[in-house]
């Protein structure tokens, strides 16, 4: 037989060489693509300055471990897993669609060095990517089609369904594989050789089926792969940045400039110190320039894929927020303000227009949507972002603005007298046992300092908790004491509820009573304390601070604290991750390590456990917020623990206590379960 | 519109605990802190955005000590345009008609079409606002819930027993006194009261107003906590029983038509 002709050789009814098509094709794709990008940027050069460029050795570790090995991907399995076969087929069929459009103008063209065993190895290897991303795209368009898992499902008041996009693309994909080896397929039957196939390959299988095609037919067939081909990939490549494939672009970027650090919170302006505040007009982000440039390459490379509200507590309980719409919003606003043709649109308000109030209050700070998405999307920084400017405009809801002014003028949200701050020392059993001294920077010093933060000092519930901790540092021997009425508020809610200079002068407070204080290390067993101390002060000066947690651990260890054997074999322990001493802390097994210390304990672990830990439904301001939801958080969370097969449920929070009590109680699960605290089951099993 | 809010600078009942002096006839006013009265916040709120819909501007003006300057930067934080601190001490002491009678002379000053005060304080005896509106001679409608701006007078509302609203029309220049859950007030942080720390505050004197001292016609005699009465009855048994039994009692007691 006759060798096939090239498309670069090949002309169209005889006369018209198709090497125009092979040029033109790539030309006005390129352009187009150009153009889109171009103005897809444009949002981002008005955007707030964003710090990103700290840090380059592990941003680059991040993007070989989120990106290029898709660490995130596998935690939901079966969407995990296909998408890990569409991008390792992607990366592999990059250099083979490189050499597909050149050999459209030069058909002997071959990519430097493939002339070699390379070449044929690689060939090996792009015939199984481009069979395993088809197969993988037929079971991601099954499922998206027909088994329709509910985390793609868009409520109503988001506006249309996905679906009809995403099969979309999957046959895009489909078309650019199935063509690529038609091309290769009909070039092979005509000629006749015995070459080296993958078997099963797609080539493999598309390679017998034509063993019987005429030239004609062949010949037809491998022109009108390779344009199909062509123009598919580049109208594909043009196509990416009009939705949510947008990541096929930007995910190495986000994931590149993501957030590095855990628990802290942004700046009010990465460009403005916390001293210049006063001098700026406007707090927080009120239009969508207000974003940070990272913040809008956020909004581009959001996939959809939904895992973040999946996991997101307010979603599940029924509160108006979803993670994944606030990103969805938030680019369809920008595409919508940022046309591909037109002047740009004059910006409105975000709150009211995209978002509501209700929406953005919703958010207790948890991170989970953080910690699940796999390509470095951010939520909390821009929910403190947009309260701070709702703060600004004094768009507050009634519920918070209590406590706020309580925490203004008495450094705490219930509004209870600064100096009965330390009275929890004083109950008459404890203050025999223990001694708690006050470090006002007068007459008392002491090694460590206990920050106890608010409710623990005045909550009386949870002054049991400020007891216990006393216990344990008593008993492994630490000299300690506690500010007294020089301590205020940590502040961390605060913050996260958008009152940023209500938190500054907590802060300085707070720093200057800890300094005078002369203590040389921090204990706390209230992590919102210990996220705010360590993640938000900023202070260098500052001694290193340890949650309760940490330090039992380490006094385990040590050999100070020992434990009796467990006081009641009967119960089944579990333990529940709060958010600030968990995601954003990463301490998960330092109160696993002390609990299992205790002999004979039991314990075992909920289904949401460490990272996915669900929260309780908040601390600090989020006890006083009154969201609308279908039912608690943390009535779930009490639930889980039964199912764990748990009848005590140990917190090292006393948010989650307060929250898990109530709980129990509206469950009606107090003759079934109960809540303590993680001081108050070392305190009691302490063997003193 | 023009219009005038009254604002009192009171303890903040919910931040403090209160006591009785060592003398019995005041509270201990040590270790208070203070915020603006809750019913002038809402009114302040309504003036606002009276304001925002129909133009003109709001003053907020207060008798009381160089302290009670505080309150009002709050109430110009959240958007009213000027303070006027009414100071003296001819007014120390003053009660419901002394007050009343230092803010006719702040109204007699400018021109208003609208004087708001709060329908009570938290340490008062609801006395001023009518009291002002008697010595102005001017219309009164108080415990105000709703309010319509209409030409040149407006439609106002408050609520009658049993949850049912009444609605009245009256011609302005007048004054009403609001009534909390009115509106829902805006926030007021750090932020908002820097922003118009340096706004000057005029300070007028009892002489500047051309008024004088009105000896208060009522004295305290005596602060005391009421003694406790007997304990709360704790129902017992299941959820039901208690429903049940809890619907008896408020029946028998009258609560439960």
């Amino acid at each position: 037989m006759e060798p096939i002709i090239a498309p670069a050789d090949f002309s169209l009814f005889g006369f018209i060489p198709t090497v125009i098509f092979s040029f033109l094709i790539p030309v006005v794709g390129v352009g187009c693509f150009a153009y889109i990008m171009a103005r897809r940027v444009a949002p981002l050069v008005k955007a707030a300055p964003d710090n990103r460029f700290d840090q380059i050795p592990q941003r680059i570790i991040a993007v070989i471990k989120l990106w290029l090995l898709q660490w995130r991907q596998p935690r939901y399995m079966v969407a995990g897993v296909l998408h890990i076969m569409i991008f390792a087929g992607f990366l592999v069929l990059s250099i083979r669609s490189t050499e597909l459009v050149i050999l459209g103008v030069s058909s002997s063209f071959k990519i430097p060095g493939f002339n070699t065993i390379i070449g044929d190895i690689y060939n090996v290897f792009k015939d199984y990517a481009a069979t395993m991303v088809l197969v993988a795209c037929i079971i991601a368009a099954y499922r998206r089609g027909i088994v329709k898992p509910a985390r793609y499902a868009v409520p109503e008041k988001y506006g249309h369904d996905h679906t009809a996009e995403a099969v979309f693309v999957l046959g895009l994909i489909s078309t650019l594989m199935i063509s690529e080896s038609l091309f290769e397929a009909s070039e092979l039957a005509a000629s006749g050789h015995e070459k080296f196939l993958a078997p099963l390959s797609l080539v493999w299988f598309e390679h017998l089926l034509l063993s019987g095609a005429s030239q004609g037919t062949l010949q037809a067939i491998h022109i009108a792969a390779y344009y199909v081909h062509d123009i598919t990939f580049f109208f594909f490549l043009c196509f990416l940045p009009m939705g949510k494939h947008f990541h096929v672009i930007t995910s190495v970027f986000n994931v590149f400039f993501m957030r590095m650090k855990k628990g802290n919170t942004k700046p009010v302006r990465h460009d403005v110190t916390d001293a210049q505040l006063d001098d700026l007009e406007s707090f927080g982000v009120k239009k969508i320039e207000d974003f940070t440039w990272k913040h809008m390459l956020d909004f581009y490379s959001c996939a959809d894929c939904g895992r973040c509200s999946d996991q997101c507590p307010a979603n599940t309980v029924g509160r108006p927020l979803s993670p994944r719409f606030i990103t969805i919003k938030g680019r369809d606003k920008l595409f919508a303000n940022y046309p591909l043709r037109g002047a740009f649109a004059e910006s409105k308000p975000l709150i009211g227009d995209i978002y509501e109030e209700d929406e953005i209050w919703s958010c207790t700070t948890c991170g989970a949507c953080e910690q699940e998405c796999p390509l470095g999307i951010e939520y909390i920084d821009k929910i403190v972002d947009l309260r701070r400017a709702m703060v600004d405009e004094g768009m507050v809801p009634q519920s918070l603005q209590k406590p706020l002014s309580a925490l203004e003028k008495r450094g705490n949200a219930w509004g209870k007298m600064e100096k009965k701050r330390a009275e929890w020392a004083q109950e008459e059993e404890f203050a025999a046992q223990c001694q708690v001294k006050i470090l006002d920077g007068k007459k008392e010093t002491a090694d460590t300092l206990y920050f106890v933060d608010s409710i623990s000092s005045y909550d009386d519930r949870m002054q049991d908790l400020a007891r216990a901790t006393a216990r344990i540092l008593c008993a492994a021997g630490t000299d300690f004491g506690v500010l007294g009425k020089e301590e205020k508020d940590s502040g961390n809610e605060v913050r996260r509820f958008g009152e940023e200079m209500l938190f500054q002068s907590l802060k300085e407070h707070n720093i200057e009573a800890i300094l005078n204080s002369g203590a040389k290390h921090i204990v706390t067993a209230d992590p919102h304390a210990f996220n705010a101390i360590k993640n938000d002060y900023h202070n260098d000066e500052l001694p290193d601070i340890e949650h309760l947690a940490q330090y039992v651990a380490r006094k385990i260890k040590s050999g100070e604290i020992r434990f009796k054997g467990v006081e009641d074999p009967s119960k089944v322990y579990t333990y529940h991750d709060p958010c600030y001493l968990g995601r954003h802390n990463e301490v998960y097994d330092d109160p696993r390590d002390a609990m299992d210390a205790i002999p004979g304990i039991k314990r075992v672990e909920m289904i949401k456990s460490r990272d996915r830990s669900f929260c309780c439904s908040g601390g600090g301001l989020m006890l006083f917020y009154e969201p609308e939801e279908e039912e608690r958080m943390a009535v779930l969370r009490v639930k889980m623990a039964a199912e764990a097969g748990a009848n005590v449920i140990v917190t090292a929070c006393p948010f989650c206590l307060v929250n898990m009590e109530d709980a129990i109680k509206v469950a009606q699960m107090e003759d079934t379960m109960e809540a303590i605290d993680f001081s108050e089951l070392i305190a009691r099993h302490l063997d003193i | 519109m023009e219009i005038l809010v009254c604002v009192k600078r009171v303890p903040d009942t919910e931040e403090n605990e209160i006591t009785i002096s060592s003398a019995g006839n005041d509270i201990e006013r040590d270790d208070l802190v203070y915020s603006v009265n809750e019913w002038d916040n809402y009114a302040v709120e309504e003036a606002i955005q009276i304001v925002d819909k129909v133009g003109g501007s709001v003053t907020v003006v207060t008798v009381g000590d160089d302290e009670s300057e505080e309150v009002l930067r709050r109430e110009m934080a959240m958007g009213a345009e000027k303070g006027i601190l009414v100071s003296d001490d001819a007014f120390e002491g003053a009660d419901g008609k002394g007050i009343a009678t230092a803010l006719k002379g702040v109204v007699e000053k400018e021109k208003y079409d609208l004087i708001l005060t709060g329908a009570q304080a938290d340490d008062g005896a609801a006395q001023v606002g009518g009291m002002l509106a008697a010595m102005l001679d001017l219309p009164y409608a108080s415990l105000v819930n709703k309010i319509e701006v209409m030409d040149g007078k407006l439609k106002v509302g408050r609520e009658i027993e049993g949850g049912n609203q009444e609605m009245s029309e009256i011609e302005m220049p007048c004054v009403l006194s609001i009534q909390t859950g009115i509106n829902e007030p805006r926030y007021v942080g750090i932020r908002g009261i820097r922003k118009v720390a340096s706004v000057e505050i005029p300070t007028f004197s009892a002489s500047d107003l051309g008024v004088s001292a009105v000896e208060p016609a009522l004295k305290k005699v005596d602060y005391f906590v009421p003694e406790m009465g007997e304990g709360a009855e704790m129902l017992e048994g299941s959820v039901e029983e208690m429903a049940e039994k809890l619907v008896e009692l408020l029946k028998a007691k009258g609560g439960l038509k």
